[in-house]
C-alpha cells in the first residue's frame, strides 16, 4: 500500500543478559500509515519501547536486530549510524518518557532547539532563533523569547515535555514517536500534553506512534491500536473495533481488569492470574498460554501468527474464531468481589486529623545557610477515617498528600493541629505508648521493589515486626505461614528472597508484613501504581477481601482516581496543601462541587473510545504553583475554569479570601462558588 | 581549615620533635644554658608550656613572621625562595596532568574497548599502582642511561638549573627546561593516569544518559552528540577532582623534589623533620593547607561557571 | 485468586552471579592469582631461602643474584631475597590491617551519619572535610619521630585514622539513599530501633561497597605506607618494608640494580593486582555503576 509511511517486516530484537538472551521484540510486522495516530499498548517488558527505539535506530549497541524497516523505499536497518542521523529529527522524531533527564542541563532551551534546526538545514543563527521562539510559542510556553534563554532545570516537568514536543516538530517530520509521553506527568498536565500532541499532529500532518501502557490515553487519541505481549503484537485494528469487541484473550482481560472512573460502584474487576512473562528463554507456543483462561493443548505447542480476523483487524490467537464469536467474552476471566460500602457503617472513628500543618524551611546561601522562607507543604488538613471504611486522600504530586501521610505515621505532635489514632491524641503519647501504637497503624508502600529488604528472606521480613514486639520464634514461624496463606502465597516460599518474586507477589508480601501485627488501620501509599496493569486488579481485589475479613480501616493515598473509585468509600481531594472537597466517593464522583475536583475527574482518560471522544473535557491552565509561594485567597483561583464565569465581585473574593470548608449535602467543599 | 591544619602541624611537631638533640652530643659538649638560650630564641624550648609556645608562634605568623629555622635562618626567606621552585613544578605538573589526562580519557571513552582504550587503561593502572618515588627513580635512571647512550647530557637529573651555567636568554630557558622535564614528567604521569580513568568513566556515564539519546534523536551523529553534549557535562566532576588531586600532588612533591634534588618545599619538609625543625615544618604545613584550600575554591568557581544549576544557588 | 502460580524466572543467586561476572574478567582473575602468589611468597617463601632477613653474610657483600642468595646481597651482606619477603610481609599486613580498620570506621561513621542526618550528619561531615583537607601525609610524617621506637601498630592506627574519609562519604550517600527506600521507612514505622536498622538493613545492603573499598584501600595503604617508609617516616629500622628497601637500594640502583629491583617489582605487582581485583569486584557487584565501567 502506498500510504504506508513505514513498513516493519519481521522485526526481531534481542539483547544478551546474564540470565540469557532477552527476546525483546519477536518477529513483528506492522505498518504505520501517513497521518494516523497508532497506539502501541503493552505492559513493561512487552517490547513496545524497544520497537519504537528500533524505528529510530537508537537501541544500545549490544542489541541484535533482524528484519527490515522500510521508509521511503529505504531499509533503515541497513543504513550506517551517520546516514541514519540524517533521518533522525528530520523525517522521524521522538519524544521520550522522562522529560526531566531528556534535556541537556548545561545548555539553554533555545540553544537546544536551534541545534535541531541547524543540523538539518543551512538556517542562520538569527532565523533559527526566531523559529525556535515561534516553536516555543506553539507548544504553549509563556514569554517564549525570554524562556529560550533559560536552562532546563528552571522548567517544570510539563513545560519540559512541551519543549521536547517543540524539538520533535521543529523540522516537520513525517513520523513522531512518543514513548510514554505523559506517564511521568500529573493527570491534569497529562491532559494538556495530550491536547498538545493532537495539535502537533494536526499542524505537521505527521503520523504519531503513541507508545503507552494506558488504554485510556489510546482510547482518546489513537486511530488504530496494536497490543503487544512478550515481544509480539497480539492484536491490531481500529481503536473503536478493538475496544468494543476484543478478540485476543489478553486484550479482553486487560480491558476488563482496569479500573474505570466512569462506572461508579457496581462493576467487578476482572483479574488475570499470574504476571507478565519475562522475555527470556521463552518456550514454544503462545506466551500468554499460562495465564489464559481459554488456553487449550494446542496453545503450548503452536506459536500463533498474527492473521486477519476481518479486513481491518488482525489477531494472534489459535482460537480467535471461537472467542470472537462469544457474546460476553469477559466471562472467561474470574472476577473479584464487588466492593460495597459496609451497610452498617460503624461510627467509630479510628483516625482523625484536625487542622494539620507542616512547613519546611526554605534555605538559601552556600556558605551561610539561612532560612529565607517556608514551603507550606500541608496547610490545614482535616480527615476522618471510620472503622471498616476506606478513605482516599487524592491529589497531584506536590499537593502534600505524602507529607500528610508521613506526619500521621510519625505519631508525634505536629507543628499545628491534632492527630488522633484510635481516640488517642498522638501528642500525648509516651515513648513506649507510641511504640505500642505502631502495632495499630501499618503501611503498604507504592513500590514493592523498594519496600522489601533485598537481603532478607521474605519470611524474616514478615517476622521482623513480630520479633520486635517480643513474639517467640516458634510463634513467629506459625504467624508467617498464616499470613502468607492469607495473601494468597505459598507457605513454602518463606525462605526465598524478594528478587525471586514478581511485582504483584512482592506487593502481597508487603501487605502480609503490614498485617503481621494485626493493625486496625492500614495506610496504603499508591499500592498498585507501580504494578503492571494486568496484575493491579488482583492486588486491589485482595485488599478489598482483607478489609472485609479483618474489618480494617484503610487510609488510601493515591493520584489515580479510577483506582480510588473502586476501593474507597470516602474521598478527600487535596490541592496545594489543603483539602478542597471531601465526602462519599459515590457522591463526589457523580456531582463534584469543587471546580478542581471536576477538572481532575475530567482529566482522567476513560478506556472507551466512544465515551472518551464525545465527552467534553476541562483542560486546566498552567501547573501546580509552588507551595513556597502559594497564591492568595483560594489557592486554586489562578487556574480555576469557573472563576471567569463568575461576577466580578465573586471573582475578586476568590483571589482575596481563602474559602472555608462548608458542609453541602453529604460532603464538604472549600469554594466560594461551589458547583451545583 | 588552614587554622586547624597549622595548629595541628605546630602542636604535633612540637610534641613529637626533640630539637634539643641537635645540640646534644656535640664535642665539646655545648653548655646547658647555651642550649636553652638557643631553643628559647627559636621558640621551641620544650620546657615552656605548649600553649604558650603556640600563642607566640601564632602571634608572629599573623604578623607575617614564621620564625627561625633550626639553623637560625629566617623561615620567611627560605619560604619565599623555595615556594616558586615548588609551584613551578606543581602547577606545570598538575595542569599538564589534568589536560592530557582528560584528553586521554575522552579518547578512551570514544574508542571504548578499542586497542587504544585498552592500552591506555592498562597503562593508567600501572602508573596508578606505582608510587611517585618509584616513577621518579625509574625516570631518573632511565634518563641517565639515555644520556650515557647518546653521550651528552640531554636530561638533567639534579637541581633546578646547572649551578655553573652562565648563559642567558634562550639558553638559560633551554637549560631550565632540561632540568624541569623529568620532575614534571614524574608528577604528570600519575596525573594523566588519574584523570584519564575518571574522565573516561564520567564520559561513559554521560554517554548513557537520556539527553545524549535526545541529541541523537535530533539528528546529531554519534561524534557530534559526544562533543557538543557529552564532553561539556562529563567535564564537570573533573573540576572537583582537581581539588583533591592537588592535595595528592602536595604529598608527591617531597619525593620528586628529593629525588631530583630540587630545593623546594617538599624537600625542605623532609630535612626539617629530620632535623626536628618545628618552625619550618609548620610553615610547610600552612603552605600546603593554603594550597589545597585555594584549589578547592578554584574548583568551586570553575564548577559554578560551567554548571548553570549550581550558578543559580 | 491464584497468585502463587505466578511464573517467575528462575534467577541465579546473587553470589553466583557475582562469581560468574568476576570470573569473566580476565584482568581481575589475573590480579587475584598474582595476589595469592604474593601472599604465598611473602609467608611461605622465607622457608625456602638459605638466610634469614636479619642475618648478615660478611663473605658476600653486594653480590648479584646467585643460588646462595636468590636476589643477591646488600652492602652489609644482608640477603635481599629474605629482606624483600620480609618487607612484602610487613607491607601486606599493614595494608590489610589498615584497610579493615579504616573501612570498618567508615562503615560505622558513614552509616550512622547517613541514617540520622541532621546534626549527627553535619558533625561527621565536618570531621571528614577537615581530615580531607589536612595534608595527612605530612602530619603522619611529622608524628614519625614520636612513634619511632614504639610498636609499628601505632603507624597502622595513624594510617587508618587518615584513610577512612572517602569511603565514609560513599557509605554515607549510599545509606542516605537507602534511608529513603521504603523498606527502611517500613522498619522505622514498625518501631525497629535505629541501631538495629543500621546494622540489619543498611550496612548489609552496602556490603558490596564495603568489600570493594576495603580491597582498594589495601592498595592505597600500601602506597602511602611505602611512601612514608621510603622517606624514613614509616616502618622504622631494624624492621623493613618495601618502601625502606627501595630507599636503601636507590642510591646505587644503576650499578647494583638487584638492590631495589625486586622490592620495586613486588610493590608494583602487589598494588596492581589489588586494584585489578578491586575493580573486578566492582564490575561484578554492580555492573551498572559509574565506576563499574572501567576497562
Amino acid at each position: 500500500m502506498s500510504n504506508n509511511l513505514i513498513e516493519i517486516r519481521n522485526l526481531s530484537v534481542s539483547f544478551p543478559s546474564e540470565a540469557g538472551v532477552v527476546q525483546a521484540v519477536r518477529d513483528v510486522s506492522l505498518d504505520i500509515r501517513a497521518g494516523e495516530v497508532l497506539g502501541i499498548v503493552g505492559e513493561s517488558g512487552s517490547g513496545k519501547t524497544v520497537m519504537s527505539l528500533a524505528m529510530i535506530r537508537l537501541l544500545a549497541r549490544t542489541a541484535s536486530i533482524s528484519g527490515s524497516i522500510i521508509h521511503d523505499g529505504v531499509d533503515l536497518l541497513q543504513l550506517t549510524d551517520d546516514a541514519m542521523s540524517k533521518y533522525r529529527g528530520k523525517e522521524i522524531s521522538m519524544i521520550f518518557q522522562d522529560p526531566l533527564s531528556a534535556l541537556n542541563p548545561v545548555h539553554t532551551i533555545g540553544h537546544q532547539i536551534i541545534e535541531v534546526l541547524q543540523i538539518h538545514s543551512e538556517m542562520n543563527k538569527n532565523d533559527a532563533l526566531k523559529r525556535a521562539i515561534e516553536l516555543l510559542e506553539i507548544v504553549g510556553i509563556p514569554r517564549p523569547a525570554e524562556r529560550a534563554q533559560s536552562y532546563p532545570h528552571e522548567f517544570s516537568g510539563g513545560m519540559r515535555q512541551r519543549v521536547m514536543i517543540a524539538l520533535a516538530i521543529a523540522n516537520r517530520p513525517k513520523v513522531i514517536l512518543a514513548d510514554e509521553p505523559t506517564t511521568a506527568l500529573d493527570v491534569t498536565v497529562q491532559a494538556q500534553i495530550l491536547d498538545l500532541l493532537k495539535t502537533a499532529r494536526d499542524m505537521t500532518g505527521a503520523a504519531v506512534v503513541l507508545v503507552t501502557h494506558d488504554l485510556g490515553v489510546v482510547a482518546g487519541l489513537a486511530d488504530r491500536v496494536a497490543i503487544m505481549y512478550a515481544g509480539k503484537i497480539v492484536e491490531v485494528g481500529p481503536v473503536e473495533e478493538v475496544f468494543a469487541q476484543p478478540a485476543m484473550p489478553y486484550t479482553i482481560g486487560l480491558l476488563r481488569s482496569i479500573p474505570r472512573i466512569d462506572t461508579v460502584g457496581s462493576s467487578r474487576l476482572t483479574s488475570i492470574s499470574g504476571a507478565p512473562v519475562s522475555p527470556i528463554n521463552l518456550p514454544e507456543g503462545c506466551a500468554f498460554e499460562a495465564r489464559c483462561p481459554a488456553a487449550s493443548d494446542v496453545c503450548t505447542v503452536k506459536t500463533p501468527e498474527l492473521v486477519s480476523l476481518s479486513p481491518t483487524r488482525m489477531t494472534a490467537c489459535v482460537r480467535q474464531g471461537e472467542i470472537f464469536a462469544l457474546q460476553d467474552a469477559g466471562k472467561l476471566f474470574q472476577t473479584g468481589p464487588v466492593h460495597v460500602a459496609p451497610e452498617t457503617t460503624s461510627d467509630e472513628v479510628t483516625l482523625e486529623v484536625r487542622g494539620l500543618k507542616k512547613t519546611f524551611p526554605l534555605m538559601k546561601g552556600v556558605l551561610l545557610r539561612r532560612r529565607t522562607g517556608s514551603v507550606y507543604a500541608v496547610d490545614g488538613v482535616d480527615l476522618v477515617l471510620r472503622r471498616g471504611r476506606s478513605l482516599a486522600l487524592v491529589g497531584e504530586s506536590g499537593c502534600g498528600k505524602t507529607t500528610t501521610l508521613i506526619e500521621i505515621l510519625n505519631m508525634v505532635a505536629p507543628e499545628s493541629g491534632t492527630i488522633s489514632i484510635l481516640g488517642r491524641n498522638v501528642a500525648e503519647l509516651s515513648r513506649s505508648e507510641r511504640l505500642g501504637m505502631r502495632k495499630d497503624l501499618q503501611i503498604v508502600f507504592q513500590d514493592p521493589f523498594a519496600s522489601l529488604d533485598p537481603r532478607l528472606p521474605i519470611g524474616d521480613a514478615i517476622a521482623e515486626p513480630l520479633g520486635n514486639f517480643g513474639m517467640s520464634k516458634a510463634d513467629q514461624e506459625k504467624r508467617v505461614r498464616e499470613l502468607l496463606e492469607l495473601v494468597g502465597l505459598n507457605q513454602s516460599q518463606a525462605s526465598k528472597y524478594p528478587n525471586e518474586f514478581s511485582g504483584g507477589q512482592r506487593q502481597r508480601i508487603a501487605i502480609a508484613r503490614a498485617l503481621a501485627l494485626n493493625p486496625q488501620i492500614v495506610a496504603l501509599d499508591e499500592p498498585v501504581s507501580a504494578l503492571d496493569v494486568s496484575v493491579r486488579a488482583g492486588v486491589l481485589n485482595l485488599l478489598a477481601e482483607l478489609q472485609e475479613k479483618l474489618n480494617l480501616s484503610y487510609l488510601f493515598v493515591s493520584h489515580d482516581l479510577a483506582v480510588v473509585q473502586h476501593v474507597a468509600d470516602d474521598i478527600a481531594v487535596m490541592y496545594l496543601g489543603s483539602i478542597v472537597e471531601s465526602g462519599p466517593v459515590r457522591d463526589v464522583f457523580a456531582h463534584p462541587k469543587h471546580p478542581y475536583t471536576q477538572a481532575l475527574l475530567s482529566a482522567v482518560p476513560i478506556p472507551d473510545p466512544k465515551i472518551e471522544r464525545t465527552r467534553t473535557r476541562i483542560i486546566l491552565q498552567g501547573e501546580l504553583p509552588s507551595p513556597a509561594n502559594p497564591p492568595s485567597g483560594c489557592r486554586f483561583h489562578n487556574r480555576c475554569h469557573v472563576r471567569s464565569t463568575l461576577s466580578p465581585e465573586l471573582a475578586e473574593k476568590c483571589s482575596a479570601v481563602r474559602p472555608e470548608m462548608l458542609k453541602i449535602g453529604t460532603g464538604a467543599v472549600a469554594c466560594h462558588a461551589p458547583l451545583k | 581549615m588552614v587554622i586547624i591544619a597549622s595548629t595541628l602541624g605546630y602542636v604535633l611537631s612540637s610534641l613529637a620533635f626533640n630539637p634539643r638533640s641537635n645540640y646534644e652530643g656535640g664535642n665539646p659538649p655545648i653548655p646547658e644554658s647555651t642550649i636553652i638560650a638557643k631553643l628559647d630564641s627559636l621558640g621551641v624550648n620544650p620546657d615552656v608550656p605548649i600553649v604558650k609556645r603556640y600563642a607566640t608562634w601564632v602571634g608572629n605568623v599573623v604578623t607575617g613572621d614564621f620564625g627561625l629555622t633550626i639553623g637560625e635562618k629566617s623561615v620567611n626567606d627560605e619560604f619565599s625562595r623555595r615556594i616558586w621552585v615548588s609551584l613551578r613544578l606543581l602547577l606545570l605538573g598538575s595542569v599538564l596532568g589534568s589536560v592530557l589526562g582528560v584528553a586521554l580519557g575522552v579518547f578512551s571513552a570514544v574508542r571504548q574497548y578499542g586497542i587504544g582504550d585498552r592500552a591506555s587503561s592498562v597503562a593508567s593502572f600501572v602508573f596508578l599502582s606505582m608510587p611517585v618515588f618509584l616513577v621518579a627513580i625509574l625516570l631518573k635512571y632511565g634518563a641517565i642511561s639515555f644520556n650515557q647512550k647518546i653521550g651528552t647530557t640531554f636530561f638533567y637529573t639534579i637541581g633546578e638549573s646547572s649551578a655553573d651555567f652562565s648563559g642567558g636568554g634562550l639558553e638559560l630557558f633551554v637549560n631550565r627546561l632540561q632540568h624541569l622535564m623529568l620532575p614534571t614528567l614524574s608528577i604528570t604521569l600519575g596525573g594523566i593516569a588519574f584523570y584519564s580513568r575518571y574522565q573516561r568513566n564520567a564520559m561513559l556515564d554521560v554517554l548513557g544518559s537520556d539527553f545524549i539519546r535526545t541529541a541523537k534523536a535530533k539528528g546529531l551523529t554519534n561524534r557530534q552528540s559526544l562533543f557538543r553534549h557529552g564532553l561539556r557535562v562529563a567535564i564537570l566532576p573533573m573540576a572537583t577532582f582537581f581539588a583533591y588531586s592537588f592535595g595528592l600532588l602536595v604529598t608527591g612533591a617531597p619525593f620528586t623534589e628529593s629525588i631530583f634534588a630540587w630545593n623546594g618545599m617538599g624537600q625542605w619538609f623532609i630535612t626539617a623533620v629530620q632535623s626536628n625543625d618545628v618552625n619550618s615544618v609548620s610553615a610547610v604545613i600552612v603552605f600546603s593547607a593554603v594550597l589545597v584550600l585555594l584549589s578547592g575554591l578554584l574548583a568551586d568557581i570553575v564548577v559554578a561557571a560551567l554548571d548553570p544549576r549550581v550558578r543559580l544557588r | 485468586m491464584n497468585a502463587s502460580s505466578e511464573t517467575v524466572e528462575k534467577r541465579l543467586t546473587r553470589m553466583a552471579l557475582v562469581r560468574k561476572r568476576f570470573a569473566r574478567n580476565k584482568l581481575a582473575v589475573a590480579g587475584l592469582v598474582i595476589l595469592v602468589a604474593m601472599f604465598v611468597l611473602a609467608f611461605v617463601g622465607p622457608f625456602f631461602g638459605k638466610h634469614s632477613w636479619d642475618s648478615l653474610d660478611f663473605f658476600n657483600l653486594l653480590q648479584p643474584p646467585s643460588r646462595e642468595h636468590f636476589f643477591g646481597t646488600s652492602q652489609i651482606g644482608g640477603d635481599v631475597y629474605a629482606l624483600t619477603l620480609r618487607g612484602l610481609q610487613k607491607s601486606l599486613i599493614i595494608g590489610i590491617l589498615v584497610a579493615i580498620f579504616s573501612t570498618g570506621l567508615a562503615a560505622i561513621a558513614g552509616g550512622f551519619a547517613g541514617f540520622y542526618g541532621g546534626k549527627v550528619d553535619r558533625s561527621v561531615m565536618w570531621i571528614i572535610d577537615a581530615l580531607l583537607v589536612l595534608p595527612s601525609f605530612l602530619i603522619i610524617a611529622v608524628m614519625s619521630p614520636w612513634f619511632r621506637g614504639r610498636t609499628w601498630l601505632i603507624f597502622v592506627v595513624l594510617l587508618a585514622a587518615f584513610g577512612w574519609m572517602i569511603t565514609a562519604r560513599i557509605i554515607r550517600s549510599a545509606t542516605m539513599s537507602l534511608r529513603e527506600r521504603d523498606f527502611v521507612r517500613a522498619a522505622i514505622y514498625m518501631g525497629i530501633p535505629a541501631r538495629k536498622i543500621v546494622f540489619r538493613h543498611l550496612l548489609p545492603n552496602v556490603a558490596s561497597i564495603l568489600i570493594i573499598d576495603a580491597t582498594l584501600n589495601v592498595g592505597g595503604t600500601i602506597l602511602s605506607e611505602t611512601g612514608l617508609s621510603y622517606l624514613g617516616f614509616g616502618v622504622q629500622p631494624p624492621d623493613v618494608s618495601l618502601g625502606s628497601l627501595i630507599a636503601e637500594g636507590t642510591a646505587s640502583a644503576l650499578t647494583y640494580p638487584w638492590l631495589f629491583m625486586f622490592a620495586g617489582a613486588a610493590l608494583v605487582l602487589t598494588v596492581l593486582a589489588v586494584s585489578f581485583v578491586g575493580d573486578g569486584l566492582r564490575d561484578a557487584f554492580d555492573p551498572g555503576s559509574a565506576m563499574g565501567k572501567k576497562l
